[in-house]
């Protein structure tokens, strides 16, 4: 555990971010922070219906108002085939895309863009905005996933037929896909059990609440050659998603990242770039366009709700027999919740032989569901682990004795088909055991939870370039937004890699003219697959540097060998060759070839599963339903960590959003089908005086793919902490709490109920 | 519908602006004299993104109008270093990797840096209590406030 036996000299430190001083003065520039001369600001027009036929939009007072410039409406966006391509985290159909960032002919959502347009100031854009006629017919709607999955629900998209069952359906539905999966035959196990539990569970949609709205500025010249700035997940995403969704050539976008104030899986997908550029070409002028904190709870994210079922099987001695679990996910109003993506996590951490995992996409009259943090594991991890809990009850097994009985190791067969490599989920179990939170004194009203959960974290495509300066410092240039103090951690590599200080290094986000493609940041990627190929580029540059060394010293490059950032000849030379720095080598380098340089492009494969486990302590307030954390501890896996305090706050960081989601956090729709709490008075994000420190715990079982043992670590926290939370209150509340979140009502009418 | 002049003080020299009646003191500051550093994460007081100091009065800047500060002086994070000298709250959020995302970053030290002023030893209890109005959707919490206490340390041994 930790880093006693550091072997490196920059790996495993905690250095200043390079990006930090600027934000900690407020100099560094955020999405809303950046404008051009000239600029123009856009607004959009948003349907007040939760499910309505767009009759008729009539704009003429609108463009004849002094001050405007420019509207679009959906018929300026072009028609494209309805198809999954890859793409974010999940597969992308663009046709949705661009439906969602625009309605064409049906609004299927409230809040969901029906007009944009772009004046010279705000308040006229505004004013524009109410002199646009739209003449709806408002539909019948359908917010809640099985309502919506029922027979004789408003139907939202015609054409919507249920993929994955035989015999296709001849009518069309709001259940967008089946999926099935699974592993040995369930039936039989749960024959063989002498226990089993069985419930069903709901969570609500959650907001990935960035502090930081959505916002762009778009500049278009009049040969048509796009400038985008900003805030986003991945800049060659955004160029992506704008080129296919207006028709445009890659190389005619140059997307520029600002930095990114939290996006959580939120900012994998594009809402206001597209209508900035179509705007920006219309009026000729720069456009910005900065969405409001209600627009970004109506229109962009959440992650789904759920209403899920699970049964376990155990033998007496809590050897699992068999698992089985039924999954309705919110896809929102277009298909692609992660339904799947919660079918292969949920029973994950367990060597299960007999599973089944049945997963339902389901649409509804709410804002597309967008990633959020390890989508779509949360939510079947609650159910998961509140079953686990439930059934130690039964067996009378403390619970994390019941999870060392069945965790998955190096070998099992996932039901998703994997055979796990080295992976540390039984660490995290033991770590936890050991722990002296797990075994401190309880209070009356007080009670302790227990959860585990995984996440696969991905590798892919990620360029990066490494080039020497002539004073013998280096710059670093990748294509990832920094979301987290991923600088640091590039610099940390490069730094190590080279032999140099870590303080030499100056890494760089660059935009899409400045580096190779790179897939955007999420999937706990950064770290692992952009990490990579820094140390890939690093490796070539230190490789060139040998090269310069041996026609200095005139001898083959084998004879150079590389090592505490200065060429050392290999074997006897040392009288007639003196040691060569780095800087040495940079000032000579015009003598010897030129500029020094490494620059890669791979797709990583080998990114290290993660798992963890989380460790929950409440106090119930019987009187008014009020839970209180008392204590809270995250223990995972981490593989290395590079920059320990960072992977620390990804750790801290996760594991709140969880206790947010399992308390407090749910998008509230009234009967017309708007939401009713789309600000942060009313959508009630934990705050500092809600919590208590969250302690972490590092175990770094080294990932074989990286390196320097990388795992992604961002996203498994998020995974165990909705059922640590509830499993907590349902042992000091002495009742299941199957329904998130549980807020004070809630619980007291579990109280209510015993 | 015309502009109306205000003269005001901001971190410390004197500044004057056209200001719309609707405009906030946030909408002034970013979009009239180039202060970003104050951020808008909700616009209504909830997140305490854009907190700047009013008369010594930590505020959230999107709920005073611009008008309202006529005559008045304003204290916002760009002006919390002196010079090239960070504020120790901004060296030891450095320090101890306090941010993530760092949007939040600006309201938070510009309110904690308050609370310090009024209280040089505060509770950890009293530092969750006065930060309960800055969301961070990041961090959860614990780095900033391990930050504060360990700034309030450092303070009071200078
Ligand atoms: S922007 Fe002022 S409190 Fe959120
Ligand atoms: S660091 Fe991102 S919101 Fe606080």
């Amino acid at each position: 555990m930790g880093n006693e036996e550091n072997q490196y000299k920059v790996i495993g430190t905690r250095p200043i971010r390079p990006d930090g001083v600027d934000k900690v003065t407020g100099r560094a520039a955020f999405g809303a922070d950046f404008s051009l001369p000239g600029t123009i600001v856009g607004r959009v027009l948003r349907s007040p219906h939760a499910h309505a036929r767009i009759k008729s939009i009539d704009a003429k007072l609108a463009l004849a108002l002094p001050g405007v410039r420019a509207m679009v409406t959906g018929a300026d966006f072009p028609e494209l085939p309805d198809e999954i391509t890859a793409g974010g985290e999940a597969p992308v159909n663009f046709r949705d895309v661009s439906h969602n960032v625009m309605a064409r002919a049906k609004a299927l959502y409230e809040g969901h863009a029906v007009a944009a347009v772009a004046a010279t100031t705000a308040a006229i854009a505004e004013q524009a905005l109410a002199l646009i006629k739209v003449e709806y017919e408002v539909l019948p709607h359908v917010i809640d996933v099985r309502d919506a999955a029922a027979d004789g629900a408003p139907v939202l998209h015609e054409t919507m037929f249920t993929s994955g069952v035989e015999p296709a359906p001849k009518k069309p539905s709001n259940v967008a896909g089946r999926t099935e999966m699974g592993l040995g035959n369930v039936e039989e196990g749960f024959a063989a059990a002498d226990v089993t539990v069985e419930r069903e569970y709901t969570t609500q949609a959650v907001h990935q609440g960035y502090i930081e709205p959505h916002a762009c500025v778009a500049s278009v010249t009049t040969d048509g050659q796009a400038t985008v700035w900003s805030t986003s997940q991945g800049q060659f995403m955004v160029r992506e998603f704008c080129s296919r969704l207006l028709g445009m050539d890659r190389a005619a976008i140059r997307v520029v990242p600002s930095e990114i104030g939290g996006g959580f899986g939120g900012k994998t997908t594009v809402y206001l770039e597209p209508l900035a550029i179509a705007l920006a070409k219309k009026s000729g002028k720069p456009v910005k366009m900065v969405m409001t904190r209600d627009e970004v709870f109506r229109a962009t994210g959440p992650t789904s709700g759920a209403s899920m079922k699970v049964k376990l099987g155990a033998k007496r001695d809590g050897t699992l027999t068999a698992g089985d679990m039924t999954l309705y996910y919110q896809a929102g109003a277009f298909a692609g919740g992660p339904a799947m993506l919660g079918c292969m996590t949920g029973f994950a951490p367990y060597a299960l032989t007999n599973a089944r995992a049945v997963g339902y996409d389901v649409v509804s009259n709410r804002p597309k569901a967008a990633a959020y943090r390890a989508p779509g594991a949360p939510m079947a991890a609650f159910a998961v682990e509140s079953a686990m809990d439930e059934l130690a009850q039964k067996l009378g097994m403390d619970p994390i004795e019941l999870r060392l009985k069945n965790a998955a190791k190096k070998g099992t067969r996932a039901i998703y088909g994997v055979k796990f490599p080295e992976i540390g989920f039984v660490e995290t179990l033991e770590a936890a055991k050991k722990h002296p939170h797990y075994s401190a004194p309880l209070g009356p009203n007080q009670a302790r939870g227990v959860a585990s959960g995984f996440w696969f974290n991905i590798g892919g495509q990620s360029s990066a370039a490494v080039h020497v300066n002539e004073d013998g410092t280096a710059e670093v240039v990748t294509g990832n937004p920094d979301i987290g103090g991923s600088r640091a951690s590039m610099a940390m590599m490069a730094a190590e890699v080279l032999g140099i200080e870590y303080s030499k290094v100056k890494p760089t986000v660059g935009d899409t003219g400045q580096i190779g493609y790179s897939f955007l940041t999420g999937g706990s990627r950064v770290t692992f697959a952009t990490g990579k190929a820094v140390c890939e580029a690093a490796q070539a540059t230190v490789n060139e540097l040998r090269a310069r060394a041996a026609k200095l010293w005139e001898c083959p490059i084998e004879d150079v060998e590389w090592k505490d950032g200065a060429a050392h000849p290999v074997g006897g030379q040392t009288d007639t060759r003196t040691v060569l720095s780095l800087a040495e080598l940079a000032e000579s380098a015009a003598k010897t070839g030129g500029p020094i340089s490494g620059a890669v492009g791979i797709n990583a494969a080998g990114a290290g599963a993660g798992f963890g486990t989380q460790i929950c302590d409440v106090e119930i307030d019987p009187e008014t339903g009020k839970v209180t954390v008392l204590r809270y501890t995250v223990v995972q896996d981490v593989g290395r960590a590079i920059h320990p305090a960072y992977v620390e706050g990804q750790l801290q960081g996760g594991a709140v959003q969880g206790i947010g989601w399992a308390l407090n956090e749910e998008y509230v729709y009234d009967g017309n089908g708007r939401l009713d709490n789309p600000g942060f008075l009313d959508y009630r994000m934990p705050v500092a005086s809600d919590l208590p420190m969250i302690d972490t715990v590092m175990i770094e079982v080294p990932n074989p793919g990286h390196p320097f043992g990388v795992r992604g670590v961002g996203e498994t926290p998020i995974v165990p902490p909705l059922a640590a939370v509830a499993n907590a209150v349902s042992r000091a509340a002495k009742v299941r709490l199957a329904d998130l979140p549980i807020s004070p009502p809630r619980l007291l009418a579990a109280l209510d109920g015993k | 519908m015309s502009k109306h002049h205000i003269t005001a003080t901001v971190n410390g020299e004197a500044v004057e602006f056209l200001c719309e009646t609707q405009a906030t003191l946030l909408d002034v500051l970013r979009d009239e004299l180039g202060l970003t550093g104050a951020k808008e994460g909700c616009g209504s007081g909830d997140c305490g993104a854009c907190s700047v100091m009013l008369n010594g009065r930590l505020v959230c800047s999107c709920l005073v109008l611009g008008c309202e500060v006529d005559g008045h002086s304003i204290d916002t994070i760009e002006g919390v270093a002196e010079g090239a000298v960070l504020h120790p709250l901004q060296q030891v959020f450095l320090e101890e990797a306090a941010l993530q995302c760092g949007i939040c970053t600006p309201g938070i030290i510009v309110a904690a840096k308050a609370l310090l002023e009024k209280n040089t030893d505060p509770s950890e209890e009293e530092i969750r209590y006065w930060l309960a109005g800055n969301l961070c959707r990041c961090t959860g919490y614990d780095k900033i406030i391990r930050a504060v206490q360990k700034a309030a340390t450092v303070m009071r041994e200078a």
